[in-house]
């Protein structure tokens, strides 16, 4: 093991293969596909996660996003194709290597009964843990900044049951930042969150992004991943239809090619990125 | 960093030597401060999880306790203590507390020593142990099914061990290795045919219960089958054994088996932390690093074996694997369910059980029916509350 700093991005780069080139993509898919039993749900997939970048994956329901997301963090075998991380197939690395690189937050996360926030948030740390050591400086301090870093420190003794939609989505972020990776998935973060707690986690995830991680996002909202992502991916059936920066890449031909909505696109008044509004298509009498 | 001052500040973790460096928040670039706590660190420098734990070993090597359930596991192994000399005391040859433990101690000669050491002390030790692995065996199923109605003997793990037993006992003839053979054979089929038949788009808890209950029905219907066709005198043995008892227990018996608990319970402390990461959820437990399948099946193995073994020798003790972990969950106070809270609870509610089984109903019963009584009440309260709360 290497010494640990407390910066997890330089700790994370001392880990990676010799002969790394820092600026090459960390994440990336080669002609991925994806079963479950006999539906396919992602065919012949490529993919480049830009390192550096806040990438965003957007598409209709069932267009396999989550699917995506659980092969490119190892959760589910490609059939045909690989998913590369840190220049190796992702299924040669032992799980608790591949997640001292990469933390995943899927929707499927549940809380159990009585647990506080600090403890949540220390469950982040469990490929650091060594047998016979369960309490650690290095874990404390990954876990308080983690706290920190997503504004929870004050709720660090509070049972996770009481808090808010928002705080809660908080905890779970800061439980995938206490792994200390320099790449973070997220599936759906803002779901069912009201629109001010939707801002402040994708504030959060943009800061995230500021301080060196990679970030990537499966999101609904056309308009929060115009104005927030460096780095659209835009699915349809289980394909890559456009991948690009938000300014050029999402147009009104595209959503309405996609998700089958007729459309203009405006500039933000706020920000100047593209701005989705759906035409009015309500039936006239 | 410096601590806010005026902060009350309360010790979480137990005092060490050392003090820490305070915990610096993640590096975050531009000029805009994350949030108004951002930059405000525990103030003693060590984390605070709003639970008191104390760190025991150096900072090298060390386990974290906590210290509700420190304080509940020395209560319950007092508890077990008395319980274990009221056992070897209590009966038609009474002794004192006084020559039971002098029979320990070696000072105590003649017949009170028979009576302790070959008839009382290894049914009490064994309804403690036994009551320890079948808690054990349930809080596992419980945590991996992240389902509360999910133990063994709900399951038909237990049916499925006494169906491999009866087999062993009625077709192949007997004798002890026998019959822990086919009691372990028997409850992995159940495990694997219950697996299989619950299978689809991976485990769900709830098709698991349901499954599982069907298939404890269909086997014990089996067995009766099987005890209606044996001879009367095996039959009669066989009955009060699928009650459950302690009735069979001996020397000869208790030891082997115990000794396989011990090894398979001593398995689990290195499995525990995968375990508990299940807690949050399969996805999040594989992202955290979780080797998720093999893991499952290994504990899974190990419940098992857990049951299998005391099932051959007491046949199936019911509800003692479903209470024993939700009891103990309550009394800890913990997130997710306590292993080691769990087994002392289920020692301390099979041990008082065959207490109740034996001296304070009018004529023997097995222990089993005592469990079952026990268990029946708590479990139409869990039902009762569980539908209260999801409406």
């Amino acid at each position: 093991m290497t010494p640990k700093t407390t910066q997890p991005v330089t700790a994370a780069d001392d880990r990676t293969d010799a002969g790394w080139d820092a600026d090459a993509p960390r994440l990336l898919a080669e002609r991925l596909t994806l079963r479950y039993g006999d539906r396919t749900v992602v065919e012949e997939l490529d993919l480049v996660v830009p390192p550096g970048s806040f990438t965003v994956v957007l598409g209709p329901n069932a267009c396999g996003k989550s699917t995506l997301l659980r092969a490119l963090s190892r959760l589910l075998a490609p059939t045909t194709g690989t998913v590369v991380l840190d220049g190796r197939d992702i299924h040669t690395r032992p799980p608790k290597d591949v997640a001292r690189r990469l933390g995943l937050l899927p929707q499927t996360a549940t809380a159990p009964d009585g647990i506080t926030v600090a403890e949540l948030a220390s469950r982040g740390r469990y490929a650091h843990r060594r047998a016979l050591r369960q309490w650690s400086t290095e874990d404390d301090t990954a876990v308080g900044g983690a706290l920190a870093a997503t504004g929870v420190a004050d709720l660090a003794e509070r049972p996770v049951a009481e808090l808010s939609g928002g705080q809660r989505q908080r905890v779970w972020i800061a439980m995938v930042l206490a792994q200390e990776t320099p790449l973070v998935l997220l599936d759906e973060p803002t779901t069912y969150l009201d629109v001010a707690y939707q801002i402040e986690v994708m504030n959060l995830l943009h800061d995230l992004n500021r301080s060196g991680r990679t970030v990537v996002a499966v999101l609904h909202d056309l308009n929060h991943a115009a104005r927030y992502a460096s780095h659209l991916v835009v699915m349809r059936d289980g394909r890559v239809e456009a991948v690009g920066p938000p300014a050029t890449t999402l147009t009104s031909e595209l959503v309405e090619r996609v998700f089958g909505l007729p459309n203009v696109v405006i500039p933000d008044p706020v920000t100047g990125t593209p701005l989705v509004v759906p035409a009015d298509t309500r039936a006239r009498r | 960093m410096t601590p806010s001052p005026g902060a009350p500040r309360e010790e979480r973790t137990a005092p060490r030597a050392d003090p820490l460096p305070a915990a610096d928040p993640l590096p975050v670039a531009g000029p805009r401060p994350l949030h108004r706590a951002a930059h405000e660190v525990p103030a003693s420098g060590r984390l605070r999880t709003g639970r008191r734990r104390l760190v025991v070993g150096t900072s090298r090597r060390n386990v974290v306790v906590g210290v509700r359930s420190a304080v509940l596991s020395v209560g319950a192994v007092v508890l077990i203590a008395g319980l274990l000399l009221a056992a070897v005391v209590l009966g038609d040859y009474p002794l004192t507390p006084g020559e039971a433990i002098g029979v320990l101690t070696g000072a105590t000669e003649g017949f009170a020593r028979t009576v302790v050491l070959e008839w009382r002390l290894p049914r009490a030790a064994s309804a403690a142990l036994f009551g320890a692995a079948l808690a054990v065996a349930g809080a596992v199923f419980q945590t991996v099914t992240r389902n509360p109605l999910a133990s063994p003997d709900i399951i038909g793990l237990a049916n499925g061990s006494f169906t491999g037993m009866l087999v062993a006992l009625l077709v192949l003839g007997g004798g002890w290795p026998l019959l822990m053979t086919g009691s372990l054979v028997g409850g992995l089929l159940a495990a694997l045919a219950i697996y299989l038949l619950a299978l689809r788009d991976g485990l769900q808890g709830f098709r698991l219960i349901v499954v599982g209950i069907g298939v404890s029905a269909m086997l014990a219907s089996v067995n009766t089958w099987m005890l209606l066709r044996a001879e009367l005198e095996t039959a009669l043995l066989a009955s009060a054994w699928g009650a459950g008892t302690l009735n069979t227990v001996t020397t000869a018996n208790a030891v082997p088996a115990g000794v396989c608990l011990l090894v398979l319970l001593a398995l689990l402390p290195s499995l525990a932390p995968a375990l508990r990461q299940l807690d949050l959820g399969d996805d999040v437990a594989a992202a955290a690093g979780v080797r998720v399948g093999r893991t499952r099946t290994a504990v899974i193995a190990v419940a098992v074996g857990l049951v299998s073994v005391v099932t051959a020798v007491a046949g199936p003790i019911s509800f003692v694997a479903l209470a024993a972990p939700q009891i103990a969950r309550r009394l800890a106070r913990a997130p997710g369910i306590p292993l080691t809270v769990s087994a002392l609870t289920g020692a301390v509610l099979l041990l008082g059980a065959d207490l109740i089984a034996q001296h304070l109903v009018p004529l023997t019963v097995p222990v089993g029916v005592v469990t079952v009584v026990l268990g029946g009440g708590y479990l139409v309260w869990l039902l009762v509350h569980e539908a209260r709360r999801r409406p």
